[in-house]
This record gives C-alpha cells, structure tokens and sequence, in this order.
C-alpha cells in the first residue's frame, strides 16, 4: 500500500517516543493508527481580539495501534484525556498535532466533504444515554436518518424495515420505533445508541464508557450484547472505561492513560496479571475484590496527592510526584515509551 | 427475558395513568394559570373579531357617513362614530384584523429568523459567533420604537413596510434569547452524535438544534405579538404607520386624541381601550406559558 511508507515517514519524525516501534506487531491488519497525538485546547483571554495565555494539555503525546477485529481498552481515571483522544479519532475535534490512520488515510487533516466518508465507517456510543439522543425524535427516525442521510436506505419502507432490524439486533421489540427517548429506560436508550451506531454500517466503533450511566445488571447485559455484535459483524472498538473489571472481560489489549500520556500498553491478562508501570499497579490495586474478607485483610496502596493540572503538567514523568518508586532522574528525563517484553510497552525508567 | 418484562411493565403504566380527556386538561390549566386563562380568553376573542370582522358589522369601515359624524354611544352605534361618520365598533373590529395581521407577521418572521440565526451563531462559535454577537448589539442597541422609525423613514409608510420595520428589531433581540439556550444544547452529546454520524451542519441545525430550543422561543412569540401590536399603533399614532382610511387602532386614537378629546371622549377612548386589552392579553398569555413550559415551576 502507498499509505504505508508514509505512515512509517511520519512516524520516524516524531521525536521522543517511538512510535515505529509499535506498529511492529506479530499478527492482525492494523485498522486504526494514531502517532503522537496532541490535543491543547487553548484559554484565551481579551474580548476583540482573543489570545492564548495558556493551553489544556488534555492529550500529550500518545500513540497506539488498533488492529482489526480487536478491542483495544483506554483506561484511566477522570480527566486524563481518554474521551478526548476518542473525540480526536472521531474528529469531533481537530488535534492539535499528530496523524490518526484509518485504513491508511490520514484523518487529522481531513477537510469536511472527505470527513463525511470517514463519518460512516467510524461510529460512536456515549457514555450517557439520556443525552446522546435527540429528545424530539422518534427512536425510528433516530436510527433511521443516517441511513437516508447518506442514501444506504433511501427507499422510506426498506428504511423502516431495517429499523426494525436494527431494533432486534439490539434485543429491543419493534415497537420501540413509534416511541420517545424519554419514554425507554437508561438501558434500552444505549441499545439505540447501539442501533444508531450499526445503522451506518460502521467497522469501528468508538465506545465512550458505554456503561458506566447503567446499573450493574444492564452493563452485564450491554456488554453481552457489544461482545455478540462484535463476532456477528466483525467490529473492531475502541472501549473507553474506567471500570477496569469490565475492560478486563471484554478488551483484548489495554492502555493505560495518565495525564495526557499513555503510560503502559499490554495485552489484557498480561498488564492484569503482571502490570509494570506504578500508576497500573496502584489503579490495579484501587479496584475491589468482591469478597469482604478478603477486601478487608488486602493491603491497600494509596496514591499520595492530587491530578496535577493538565494546564502546567510536572517535568519529566508526568507521574512522578504521586510516584512510590520515584527517583532524582523522573523529574528531569521524559521516559521512553519501550517494549519491555514482546507486545508489553511502558514509559517508566524504573522498570 | 428482561426487555420483555420492562415492555410489560409500560404497559401496565399506561392503564394505572390513562390519558385525561382534553376538557379535564383545560380545567387543570385554568385552575393553575387563571391569568393565563384569561390572556387566552383576550386573545381568542380578538382572532375571532379578526376573523369574522365583515359578518360582525353591518357598516362599511371605510366609507364616509357624514351624517352621522360624531355620534356618541348608542342604541344604533354601540360605541359611537367618528369625525367621519364611520362606526367606531367596526373600525375596532377590522382593527384587530390589523393588528393581529401585523402582530404576528412580525413576531413570526423576527422570531424565526432569530432562532434560525441565534441558534447558527451559537452552533458555529468562535469567531463567527463572536462578530454576528457584535452586530446584533449594534441593532439591540437601539429603541425598538426608534429603529423602526428609521425603517419606516427610509422605506416608507404602508402595512407592508410597518412589519418590515417592527420585524428587523425583533430578529437580533429574538437571536440573543435562542442563541444562550443554543450554547447549552450544542455540548449535549446528541449534537456530537449527530455530527459524528456527518450530517450537513444545515440539517443539525434545523432538525437536532432548533426543536430543542422551542420553550424560549414560543415564549419570545407571544411577548412579540404583543409588543408588535403596541409598536404598530405607535407607528400609526404617529402617522408612520398604517395610513388612511384603511382601519388601526393607533390611527383611530390619533384621529380621536388630537381634536375631539374633550367634544367626543369615545372616538380616542375605544381604540384606546383595545390596544392595551390585546397588549395585556398576549402578555399574560406569555407569562403563562412561559411558566408552564419551564419545568423547575412546573413541579412547585
């Protein structure tokens, strides 16, 4: 492919990390490629004539593969840039720096008639069902536009038809079409969501934390449903969550994100069972074992400190304040982000 | 299986809260907003006179009766004649057919081009928004009555160029309103959804945005037919508006006020009379409405 040499010309140009590196991977077709992605959103002061006095480092830097058919997990805790690098790859934001591949064409820079081809093989889900749909439509015109919007389905009764279809596949009766948004519960609306999303015969969907709005027994029940669609149509997701059970269950490989940065990138049971990075270890140890005897003889890591602001984030490791095993060095040296075994990357010294 | 059990439990919802019948809703609305109610009573009075204005009167509201000039209140004129001999009742009533035709020509038009463009501005943002703001504030910067002063001067008088001249300063004032609930709907997700789904910004605007900000904007409406009615009978008071013999109540106040005040009262007192019934019909009628649409009231 043309694309390729100059995915890799690209990526030899990014200094610091190294992110030629990355691609190399053993097995898959790689689907989705983002390459130092920044997004800085910036704060602007004066009334006339704005300028910049400073700028929101939301995403700094981060790089990773997404090959197809896999689910790739970004985790992290509130704030450290998740959805925004979500948004990116959708291009509800234009980056500030950085390439995004999907399939080969660079999305960063695409203008807004070549945007509207990209719309539809990229999809999202929200992590809110309440406000990701439109109040004042109708579930079945909900489902039903992008289909007539972008002529899949231009014929009004095949369209209807194919609502329907998409309503089934989603485990939600039929009659669903006639109603309101606000007359279906918080887990019935992210099954539209769902629906809205296959409507436009997407392969690769941008999972927003789909589940952190539900109550735990739908979650079960939505997740079991994006597992089934993903093997029915062979999907390929991007899941954004913080609950870190739930990507466990359901991601093939996870990154883990820290103000900004991707800090470590492993297969799921590798970074679960055998995390390198001290922020994975402490968010591992964060979360509860469901038994209360164990819960309650477990030795708990505390992080000491505050987020730093992604407005002036510390030097060097941008973890290093909170960091137990910190040394003279991570305030001073930004650390690579290197493959410490095959398909295992973290960006620590210390490892 | 859960989704059939929660279908179910809809239903069941359904027959425990059947839908109350239209007439138990209306008693429910007048005991609640009797102000309204009767705003209402004001303004579906006054569309009905407008309506049926040539089956109301027997006289022609144009034509000069010179016999009959000045005749005070009585069994054949109910409210009296004018300078002219015109029954003053039926002046009133074709009155409110221009009043109401000027009303709502430029409440519609203003308000709809204000939503339309408060609700651009505020979905485009950054610069855009931000010079469109500014220019609007050249326009809000004037006195409604003033600005359409100037229309008026320029264009000219008529009805046509009346609702030209009360429509332009209500677009930028109806724009302000619109675009601050715009600012607030276009980081709810579903406009995100929308664009991610690569809809025209046109068909995210018109279909995703605007529907949503309807509660504001049928507020604006209302306060703008009456204010448009109020700014029409100034216009014609002071002879920039509607112009003669054609029926408006600003014009039939002039015609009453200046001459005959103290010789006959009534030819000034009706006309009078029917422009602040309407003013305050349609302004109860909007107070109303705007404290059923806004839900944190509407719980209390």
């Amino acid at each position: 492919m043309s694309d390729q040499t100059t995915v890799t010309e690209a990526a030899e140009a990014v200094p610091g990390q190294a992110p030629e590196a990355v691609t190399n991977r053993a097995t898959g077709e790689v689907l989705v490629q983002v390459r130092n992605l920044k997004m800085h959103f910036p704060i602007t002061e004066g009334v006339l004539i704005q300028r910049a006095v400073a700028h929101v480092k939301a995403v700094d830097g981060v790089s990773f593969d997404i090959r197809k058919g896999e689910t790739l997990g970004l985790v992290g805790e509130s704030g450290c840039g998740k959805t925004t690098t979500g948004r990116c790859i959708l291009r509800l934001e234009r980056p500030t720096s950085g390439e995004i591949y999907f399939d080969g064409v660079n999305v960063a820079n695409l203008g807004k008639r070549e945007l509207v081809a990209l719309r539809q093989k990229i999809q999202v889900i929200f992590q809110d069902p309440y406000s990701s749909l439109n109040p004042r439509m109708k579930i079945g015109a909900i489902i039903g536009e992008p289909m007539k919007v972008h002529k899949i389905e231009p014929d009004p009764k095949a369209r209807n038809e194919r609502v329907r279809e998409l309503l089934n596949l989603c485990g939600l009766d039929t009659r669903f079409a006639d109603r309101y948004p606000h007359e279906m519960s918080g887990g019935q609306r992210q099954r539209v969501g769902i629906a809205r999303a296959l409507a436009m015969k997407a392969e690769f969907i941008i999972c927003d934390e789909p589940v952190s709005a539900l109550d735990v027994s739908i979650q079960a029940q939505v997740i079991n449903l994006l597992e089934d669609l993903r093997e029915e149509f062979h999907l390929t997701y991007l899941f954004i969550a913080h609950d870190l059970s739930v990507v466990r269950h359901l991601c093939h490989r996870v990154a883990v994100m820290y103000l900004g940065k991707i800090v470590e990138l492993a297969d799921c049971d590798e970074l679960y069972d055998n995390p390198l990075h001290p922020y994975t270890q402490l968010l591992l140890s964060a979360v509860p074992i469901p038994d209360p005897t164990v819960e309650a003889k477990r030795e708990h890591q505390i992080v000491k400190g505050e987020v730093p602001s992604p407005i002036n984030p510390p030097s060097g490791c941008v973890f290093h304040p909170r960091c137990p095993r910190a040394v003279d060095g991570c305030s001073k040296n930004v650390p690579e982000f290197r493959e410490v075994k095959p398909g295992h990357w973290v960006a620590c010294t210390e490892v | 299986m859960a989704v059939a059990s929660e279908v179910q439990a809809d239903v069941k919802l359904d027959e425990l809260f059947p839908a109350k019948p239209w007439h138990a809703v209306a008693i429910d609305l007048i005991r609640r907003y009797p102000l309204g109610a009767a705003g209402a009573v004001i303004v579906v009075v006054m569309i009905l006179m407008a309506i049926f204005a040539d089956v109301l009167s027997p006289y022609d509201p144009e034509e000069n009766a010179f016999e009959f000039m000045l005749t005070p209140p009585g069994l054949q004129f109910w409210m009296g004649t004018d300078q002219f001999g015109r029954d003053i009742l039926t002046r009133l009533v074709y009155g409110a057919r221009t009043a109401l035709f000027v009303g709502f020509s430029c409440a519609f038009i203003g308000a709809f081009t204000g939503l339309v463009l408060g609700v651009a501005s505020a979905y485009f943002g950054g610069r855009f928004d931000l010079i469109f703001q500014r220019v609007m504030d050249v326009f809000m910067a004037f006195p409604l009555i003033i600005m359409a002063l100037a229309v008026v001067s320029i264009f000219g008088t008529g009805t046509q160029n009346v609702i030209i001249a009360i429509t332009i300063p209500f677009i930028p004032r109806c724009a302000r309103v619109v675009r601050s609930s715009a600012l607030a709907i276009r980081e709810i997700p579903y406009v995100d959804a929308a664009r991610a789904c690569g809809f025209s910004d046109a068909r995210i605007i018109l279909r995703h945005m605007v529907p949503n900000v309807m509660a504001p904007f049928l507020i604006m409406i209302s306060a703008f037919v009456g204010q448009a009615i109020l700014l029409e009978a100034s216009l014609s008071y002071l002879g920039l508006g509607v112009q003669e013999p054609t029926p408006a109540w600003g014009l039939m106040l002039q015609g009453g006020a200046e001459e005959y005040a103290e010789s006959a009262p009534w030819v000034a007192i009706w006309p009078g009379i029917a422009i602040s019934l309407a003013v305050f019909g349609f302004n109860l009628f909007g107070d109303a409405l705007r404290d059923a649409l806004d839900p944190k009231l509407r719980a209390q």
